[in-house]
């Protein structure tokens, strides 16, 4: 008898729900395997698809956002040894899976924590309520891998917006795999999108790119960079987070700002009267 | 129109000096590296006051004084006495009111019924509300113990210069920072009024600081390494400029940018009320708002009706002596923002649009612009496109609700909107679907100081007012 012969995966990008190799036909050889190099145009393809899904994504009630989250943690759950295989700890995969919890419920929560009625100086019916930004160009942190990923991308989608995703260069297939369990999950397509490859080539178009509302630098590093892409975002006057600080405690409490950012807040007024 | 006899407001009320210097660390001071400007009346070009430019070693001092004041007073003093620093402040600015309206009035020609009425009751309500939060941050929702970021810098425009700076300096000085504030070159005065407001408060030398100036100060003050915050209210073009020269800082920046906003009337709604709000939208402040309704979206069913009534009110509007209590329309506040106003509107007609202005004598000296419509605009029109930040409404059609949200959202703008319409569910649909920061369902152009107000796209991020408005000035 000779051992069975392994089915190796090929991994690939994730755009609007699919998975297409990069359209250069690139790839690079990281964590042992061929990964997609995606180019400028991958990243263009990944804008579009992102700006199409946010229309019925942040169109879907708070509660059905909030259940697809939570699946979102239940796929993962029953996929923590392949993470593991990929490098994570077991203590990382749990922060992971209780991260999407924890922001699964804050999906019909955080309008009501963080809008409300004013009470205008006036007979005026007066409220705000807090929507999606839209489009996020997301920089996933370069580690941990799995827990930074997640910590990223939960907040951005959570209230209703759509991500495109540059996931860590050297850690790239916790990205790819995370993919899969989102694929699973009901979440629409086009919802998380996720580039693999260099930061240097997909995210200054990102950070230029005029149908994108709003950007998180949290995974880059170079502070040059970083900089850089911030006078890109100027063009738009995307919303921007900064990068986050190299010894950023990923376990902690993420408190509210990462969801807050990437809203917007919308008054409505209306004068009362018979 | 009926013949009104004059009712000039008397400007015997307000002391101004010959000349002003920079107000840093609690004194008024002679600029050491600057020169000078003159600040005139915009509705008779007679000069006001010379001013004092700073310079950027100015800056520097002002900058330095409001972080020796972050450091050793203001940031350890006690919310609750920060707070009562705050309500004395509101209370002088009720106690002066009168003095503020007219001197407001004289140096940037709004009526004075609308700098007595609005400007300055609404600067006296901000001080009071945001008093009120300076010892309650811990209760405000950004955690147990939010914290204060240091040293503001803080830019504001000419169309609302008193409201402007309540709007930066309450909701600064109540969670705890130190500010230097640049008032706009042509409206400096108030803000100097102010200057002596607070130092009849007896508000700790360094607290505030201010700063007098044109474009190369404002942006040696947001470039200067010592402020920890940046809050411009003006231009999409200058946001846009301050966004890249903040990058790769530290500085936490909030923008409050241009707009063109829709005020979208449907065929149901009461018409002399919809014409009400759209003159209101448009005509208040000269249409120097930002927020200004200068796109009016109307059903196609009911334009013609529409029309005929907003032409017959605007047919009623006073414009001229800005100190007057009957005068609606006061004057454009410089030469330079006439000629802008005058470029788009010649452009309007050029691309073919139709212009009309009721009969109106405009006076002699000053910056005038008579209250202006166009009809049979497209959206590819310049004036449906460009902020022209005057008395000028640009007319859209439309026939279906979805096509009044297309329209309305194609722009690169969104801080406002407004609809009208007897139909409660079409306002929470379209309310839903415009992507504006504030949204007025048959009203306009309504401000209070406990209501976030901010813009979508490229109308700028960060909110003013409200608890939303503290998230701006604290570490959070």
């Amino acid at each position: 008898m000779s051992e069975r012969v392994a089915v190796r995966k090929t991994y690939k990008l994730f755009i609007g729900g699919k998975f297409p190799r990069s359209e250069s036909g690139r790839s690079y050889l990281v964590q042992d395997s061929n990964v997609s190099l995606a180019s400028r145009k991958d990243a263009r393809d990944a804008v579009v698809a992102a700006r199409a899904a946010v229309k019925g994504w942040a169109g879907a009630t708070a509660y059905n956002r909030g259940q697809i989250l939570y699946r979102v943690a239940e796929m993962l759950e029953g996929r923590r040894d392949q993470f593991v295989a990929l490098g994570s700890s077991v203590d990382e995969v749990d922060a992971a899976i209780d991260r999407w919890v924890w922001y699964a419920g804050w999906s019909d929560k955080l309008p009501q924590v963080y809008g409300g009625a004013n009470p205008v100086a006036g007979p005026y019916f007066n409220l705000s309520a807090p929507e999606p930004t839209g489009v996020v160009a997301v920089v996933a942190p370069e580690s941990p891998a799995l827990l930074g990923l997640v910590s990223v991308i939960a907040p951005a989608i959570v209230t209703g917006n759509t991500v495109v995703v540059a996931a860590s260069p050297s850690a790239p297939l916790a990205a790819v795999t995370l993919a899969e369990v989102l694929a699973t999950s009901d979440l629409p397509g086009g919802v998380v999108n996720i580039l693999t490859g260099r930061l240097s080539e997909t995210v200054p178009t990102l950070a230029a790119h005029m149908d994108v509302n709003a950007i998180d630098l949290t995974g880059v590093a170079d502070a040059d960079l970083a900089a850089e892409l911030e006078v890109k975002a100027a063009e738009n006057l995307k919303r921007v987070l900064r990068p986050a600080p190299a010894d950023h405690d990923w376990s902690a409490d993420p408190g509210l700002a990462r969801m807050t950012t990437l809203l917007e807040t919308k008054t409505v007024w209306h004068p009362k009267g018979v | 129109m009926f013949e009104y006899a004059p009712a000039p407001e008397s400007r015997s009320v307000v002391d101004i000096k010959p000349s002003y210097g920079l107000f840093v660390d609690g004194k008024f001071v002679d600029p050491t590296d600057g020169g000078s400007f003159k600040s005139i009346n915009p509705a008779s070009e007679e000069v006001l006051a010379e001013i004092a430019e700073a310079g950027s070693q100015d800056v520097d001092r002002a900058v330095r004084a409001a972080r020796e004041a972050y450091e050793k007073v203001w940031g350890p003093m006690p919310g609750r006495d920060r707070a009562k620093y705050l309500f004395r402040i509101a209370r002088i600015i009720q106690e002066r009111s009168r003095e503020l309206a007219v001197l407001e009035s004289l140096d940037n020609g709004k009526p004075i019924k609308e700098s007595r009425d609005v400007d300055v009751p609404l600067v006296a309500a901000h001080f009071f509300y945001y008093a009120g939060w300076a010892d309650k941050l811990e209760h405000a929702g950004f955690g147990a113990n939010p914290r204060p970021l240091g040293v503001a810098a803080q830019v504001i425009p000419w169309n609302f210069p008193l409201l402007m700076l309540a709007w930066k300096i309450a909701p600064a000085l109540a969670a705890g920072n130190t500010v230097v504030l640049k008032p706009a070159e042509t409206t400096p005065l108030t803000a100097l009024l102010f200057a002596e407001i607070c130092q009849q408060a007896d508000l700790p030398a360094g607290v505030v600081n201010i700063v007098t100036g044109a474009g190369e100060t404002g942006r040696a003050l947001v470039e200067h390494p010592g402020v920890d915050k940046v809050a411009f209210t003006g231009s999409t073009e200058v946001g846009k400029a301050i966004a890249r020269a903040v990058a790769g800082t530290r500085k936490k920046l909030t923008l409050e940018l241009g707009g063109k906003a829709a005020n979208i009337v449907f065929d149901d709604a009461p018409v002399d009320q919809a014409v009400e709000g759209i003159v209101n939208g448009i005509f208040f402040n000269q249409g120097h708002v930002c927020c200004a309704g200068s796109r009016l979206l109307v059903q196609e069913s009911v334009a013609d009706r529409v029309l005929e009534s907003l032409k017959r009110r605007m047919a009623q509007l006073r414009v001229g002596d800005p100190l007057d209590k009957n005068t609606d329309i006061g004057a454009i506040n410089s030469a330079a923002q006439l000629a802008r106003i005058r470029e788009l509107s010649d452009a309007g007609a050029a691309e073919g649009a139709e212009r009309w202005s009721p009969p109106c004598e405009l006076p002699d000296r000053g910056f005038w612009f008579a209250p202006t419509i166009f009809t049979g605009v497209t959206q590819a029109h310049r004036i449906a496109r460009e902020e022209i930040f005057g008395p000028v409404l640009s007319v859209l059609t439309f026939r279906t609700p979805a096509e009044a949200v297309e329209k309305a959202n194609n722009t690169p703008y969104g801080l406002s909107a407004g609809i009208w319409t007897d139909k409660g569910s079409r306002i929470l649909w379209m309310a839903d679907r415009l992507r504006a920061g504030v949204v007025w369902a048959n009203t306009f152009n309504k401000f209070d100081p406990t209501s976030p107000f901010g813009g979508y796209k490229e109308s700028g991020y960060g909110r003013e007012g409200g608890r939303h408005g503290l998230e701006a000035y604290l570490n959070v």
